[in-house]
């Protein structure tokens, strides 16, 4: 069967999670207060972002480390770091 | 690690492994360091290699290199809801040697080609991060690892770190990219049987087939998707500018599952397991976001330095000759013992007299006028699919009648000028 939601697809990957986000957000109150949009829980093709009413939950052991949230954030609150070396998502087709 | 090397490369896609081998192979001494577990790990592409710059590095790779499929045919659609206005080549000669191009997964292709390297004489060190490059009075001197003791020391370090290029970033050689500089692109490896493919596609052990599609696909956003044949796979996907995808609320796994059962598409890939899933960005600001590309013992190649021609999707061919045009650079610099700015400059000389930067300059304009001016992708393309539907429905009216009706419809819709207006300007974003 071809996937058809995002934690099927997901689930298709292998992920070799560190213990420390390599994601950070620097300030959950911009989030509250100033971005009612919270564009990044739409655009991030990993839902690694939830907002959970009072602050952001980041799941960082699902990031593809694309790099969207850091350039799409409308406040450059995402501190955005790659995992330590041969941790995070490992491709193993295209 | 505290030995000094003639070359560090960071990153083992195919800019960094272009340049690697072609310095390893002239008796430098190269470090080439990869985040991932393995190079091709961390890396994502659509799937079409190109064969001439890859040959520039490895003569007749395609006798051993792990390829999928050579394209043999390249087809477009302008697709709509119900509909699709479709073109295309098909030519044998692209099926024999020399080829055009392939279709390749990336996982195995790369690790592939770093071994080549390795075979070369790169020392290659997986799964280790770089964390910033290590200056004196301005000067790149090597790169600060995630290693216990990671500092290392080279002559030059050439960043081949990908679309995010946070090292070029940390030395000030370009801001932030902007959302409008870049296309997040999602995609799907669907496994389909090798007869399935053959017969969908209309091909023949080892043809390959390539479908680039606008319109509908991106829900008229500026973008495409894309379908390219494996052996026996299939990549689907689809990406818009980031910029694109902010403003109109996509989810970008929402608009892949619309792509894959769009009933212009689901016929194709109906039945088939999907094997994995990918997010990648891809610079596509173009001419105007190249930063500067040499410094003080520095160079930038591929992605890291933006070298994307998103209007043909060239990008890993421009990867590879870039990271060639390094190497050429450093081996000169290092005969001269000199990699001082002025002396690397030689590599952005190259750059700019090659197809590279000529191809990013006739295109510069492009992203930007599709960008504000949504019309193109929104509103012509389905404009197309009615005129077509009209022009090749039999119902009696004479053709010249309907030749006028459709150019009439055209024009009430948006009025003559305007039409005219968006055909100029469209014109000179791609002469």
């Amino acid at each position: 069967m071809s996937t058809k939601t995002i934690e099927e697809k997901q689930y298709l990957i292998r992920f070799k999670a560190d213990t420390k986000s390599h994601l950070t957000v620097l300030d959950h109150d911009i989030c509250m207060t100033k971005c009612p949009d919270k564009i990044c829980t739409i655009f991030c093709p990993a839902e690694v972002y939830k907002w959970e009413g009072l602050r952001m939950q980041v799941g960082y052991e699902g990031c593809h480390e694309c790099g969207s949230c850091r350039i799409g954030c409308p406040y450059q609150n995402i501190k955005w770091e790659y995992p330590k070396g041969g941790h995070g998502i490992v491709f193993r087709l295209a | 690690m505290s030995e000094k090397f003639d070359v560090i490369v960071v990153g083992a896609g195919p800019a960094g492994t272009s340049c690697a081998y072609t310095c390893a192979k002239n008796g430098l001494k190269v470090l080439q360091i990869e985040r991932g577990e393995y190079p091709g790990s961390k890396n994502v592409m659509g799937g079409v290699l190109y064969r001439k710059q890859m040959e520039e590095i490895i003569p007749e790779f395609w006798k051993e290199a792990p390829l999928e499929r050579p394209v043999i045919e390249q087809r477009f659609w302008m697709m709509d809801k119900e509909s699709s206005v479709s073109f295309g080549y098909k030519g044998l000669e692209w099926g024999k040697e020399p080829y055009n191009n392939f279709t390749v997964l990336r996982a195995p292709f790369d690790q592939w080609f770093a071994k080549k390297g390795v075979e070369q004489g790169v020392l290659l060190i997986n799964e280790t991060v770089v964390l910033e490059c290590l200056t004196e009075n301005g000067k790149v001197v090597g790169v600060r690892t995630d290693r216990p003791g990671g500092d290392v020391y080279a002559d030059v370090v050439v960043l081949a770190d990908g679309v995010n290029s946070l090292l070029a970033k940390q030395l000030g050689y370009h801001k932030e990219f902007r959302p409008d500089e870049v296309a997040l692109t999602v995609m799907e490896v669907i496994n389909l049987s090798k007869d399935k493919i053959n017969d969908r596609f209309n091909l023949e052990d080892n043809q390959g087939c390539t479908i680039e599609i606008f319109g509908d696909s991106t829900k008229g956003n500026l973008g495409t998707a894309f379908i390219y044949t494996n052996k026996e796979s299939v990549n689907i996907g689809v990406g818009t500018t980031l910029s694109s995808m902010i403003k109109a609320k996509l989810k970008p796994y929402d608009l892949l599952d619309y792509l894959k059962t769009h009933p212009m598409v689901r016929p194709l890939i109906e039945g088939g397991e999907s094997a994995e899933y990918l997010a990648h960005l891809i610079p596509e600001g173009g001419y105007h976001s190249v930063p500067k590309v040499a410094g003080d013992g520095v160079l930038l190649v591929g992605d890291a330095a933006q070298l994307v021609n998103a209007i043909h999707r060239e990008g890993s061919n421009m990867a590879m000759a870039s990271g060639k045009m390094a190497a050429e650079t450093i081996i000169e610099a290092n005969k001269r013992d000199d990699f001082s700015e002025a002396s690397l400059n030689q590599y952005r000389e190259k750059l700019y007299q090659s197809f590279i930067i000529k191809d990013l300059e006739k295109y510069k304009d492009a992203a930007h006028t599709f960008e504000h001016y949504p019309q193109y992708f929104k509103e012509y393309v389905p404009m197309m699919n009615r005129a077509a539907s009209k022009f090749f429905t039999v119902d009696g009216t004479p053709k010249r009648d309907k030749q006028k009706e459709i150019m009439k419809s055209i024009t009430s819709e948006r009025g003559t000028i305007r039409v005219l207006q968006d055909m100029y300007r469209a014109w000179k974003a791609v002469k």
